[in-house]
């Protein structure tokens, strides 16, 4: 089972939820897809075994070939080169590696060579086995490193993907193919109105869903009239406590500091199961 | 003409209600909201749409059947598997077209994507540009290219000599166009690891792009070793710490009045944000012109 953890708005707890609920049972593997800003390795700890660097596929072109036809930049529909005169240019960051300039390049004048985007760690927490993606920093393009990480899934493992906040393209590729999506959320104004659109995109993708209310005592009550409205479970509430704030900020797991939520995760756990299984049935 | 942008790295360590207080504190400026994703300052700045315009961010591939003979070229060369059993699924399509230029029977033909909206309005502050990208769509940093270029649009006509734009969060795409070219960024980040380990990648962004960058710490007092931590990195990197707010409930309380802190609250976070914006427009002032 694949449960991806997501959220529309950022800093709500997603990686509290997903780093907690691996902690809280027996040998499952943690994959943090926030390839921007992943947190999920300063509370879990893992020990790094592997690191892979991962490339996206760009052009180089040929000169000796090359007859500044133009053909390449036509059919390049991100602009990522341009035919001035006797120059072709290489805009690397817009390339999205699809290998249309080389496909349709009627001299044979383009090869494509690997153009590094960022690394993938893998590695073990305890009994957690622990895989994040780094995109490397001033590159603007995390979906081919999502996918990249996605291909390390383990199908033999109970598999909770952390996501980054938001609902466009790289969160889509992280909660896209799993079988249950957290959206975790705080009771506020700014919090519901990115969970709809977080609800939103979810329901694109098909997936079931259930929500965790985070800091479930603050700002007002719409969060749960919205969620019966639209008959979402709400599977978990957490208080603000500044003592779990106090411990998120030392990079200490809630389990750790309060023991007692590890069953409650573990309840958690059981509920999405139930879910599932009610879904595929 | 200047334009502020206020990052964070980190989701939620208050950049949209930061932002929306120095809508109240700054004068003559126009408003842009650059996180386009998730959406959130009209909540506080009450936009009156005033022109709404659609959004193609791109094309996106149209399969015409009856001339699909079904021979699976366009499946072979797609690199995104985003073609299955001859039919495009428009979430994994990246509007790459080579499955067009591949097509022998000329199935396949692009067409341009309606993508979202963008939004020119009136608020209590003065103009606002925003926009609001379609659910799981892509090119959200061309929207915000386009946000930001309305913004300026604007000013000009208005005479105005400065916008302030609310940023996403991440590193991406969207964070970029958010802010290459700006006067400055402000980053605003919480004095936990996540929010330590975030800022200096988002630092080390805006270092990427030759920006200017501030810092403020928000909720510092949830702890005040990693706020050190936090002045002493920026201290090394000559980037100036220009507030430190500490945590308070009224900032939510505030939010959930639909009010900017300022507006709502006249203590200390109040205070300590007027403070930095003090900070921020004599900087924005002191001839750092890129």
């Amino acid at each position: 089972m694949i449960i991806s953890i997501s959220s529309g708005k950022g800093g709500t707890g997603k990686t509290t939820i997903g780093t907690n609920l691996a902690l809280s049972l027996e040998g499952v593997q943690y994959v943090d897809c926030d390839v921007e800003e992943p947190n999920g390795h300063l509370f879990l700890k893992p020990q790094i075994e592997e690191r892979i660097s991962v490339g996206i596929p760009v052009p180089q072109v040929d000169k000796s070939k090359c007859t500044y036809c133009g053909e390449c930049a036509k059919v390049c529909e991100f602009n990522a080169i341009v035919v001035v005169k006797e120059k072709v240019l290489f805009f690397p960051e817009l390339c999205h590696g699809c290998g249309g300039c080389s496909y349709i390049c009627p001299e044979d004048a383009i090869e494509e060579v690997e153009r590094e985007i960022g690394v993938i760690e893998r590695g073990k927490a305890g009994d957690i086995e622990f895989v994040h993606g780094l995109l490397n920093v001033g590159e603007p393009m995390a979906p081919p490193l999502i996918r990249t990480e996605k291909q390390f899934i383990n199908n033999d493992k109970t598999v909770i993907i952390d996501s980054s906040p938001g609902t466009s393209c790289p969160v889509v590729e992280a909660v896209k193919g799993s079988d249950f999506c957290l959206l975790v959320t705080e009771p506020t104004p700014f919090g519901l109105n990115d969970l709809r659109l977080a609800v939103e995109m979810v329901r694109k993708l098909k997936i079931p869903l259930g929500i965790v209310v985070n800091c479930c005592d603050i700002g007002d009550r719409e969060v749960w009239q919205y969620c019966e409205y639209e008959s979402i479970p709400v599977l978990m509430e957490i208080p603000q406590d500044r003592r779990i704030a106090e411990a998120y900020s030392k990079g200490i797991p809630l389990v750790e500091e309060i023991p007692e939520y590890r069953s409650r995760f573990q309840d958690l756990y059981n509920q999405i199961g139930k879910r599932v299984q009610e879904e595929s049935g | 003409m200047k334009e502020l942008t206020v990052i964070s790295g980190k989701g939620g360590t208050g950049k949209t209600t930061i932002t929306a207080a120095f809508a109240a504190l700054a004068q003559g400026q126009v408003m842009a909201d650059g996180d386009v994703d998730a959406a959130d300052l009209h909540l506080i700045l009450t936009p009156r749409i005033k022109k709404e315009e659609a959004f193609y961010g791109g094309r996106a591939p149209l399969m015409n059947k009856d001339k699909c003979d079904e021979c699976g070229i366009c499946m072979e060369v797609c690199r995104f598997g985003a073609i299955h059993d001859f039919v495009i699924d428009p979430i994994s399509c990246e509007g790459c077209g080579l499955c067009m230029h591949a097509c022998p029977n000329d199935a396949i033909t692009m067409e341009e994507k309606f993508s979202g909206h963008w939004f020119i309005s009136d608020t209590r502050f003065g103009p606002m540009v925003h926009g609001k990208l379609g659910i799981a769509e892509d090119n959200s940093g061309k929207l915000v290219s386009l946000v930001r270029q309305q913004a300026k649009l604007i000013a000009e006509e208005e005479n105005k000599d400065l916008i302030i734009i609310d940023g996403p969060p991440g590193i991406g795409c969207p964070v970029i166009a958010a802010i290459t070219g700006a006067d400055l960024v402000l980053a605003v980040t919480e004095p936990t690891l996540s929010g330590i380990h975030d800022l200096e990648r988002v630092l080390g962004v805006a270092g990427h792009f030759n920006l200017r960058a501030m810092v403020c710490v928000n909720k510092f007092d949830i702890n005040t070793e990693n706020t050190e931590k936090i002045k002493e990195y920026c201290r090394e990197r000559n980037i100036e710490v220009v507030g430190e707010i500490p945590y308070d409930p009224i900032v939510t309380r505030a939010m959930v009045a639909r009010q900017t802190i300022t507006e709502y609250d006249s203590g200390v976070v109040t205070d300590i944000i007027k403070r930095m914006w003090a900070r921020i427009e004599a900087g924005l002032g002191n001839g750092f012109e890129r």
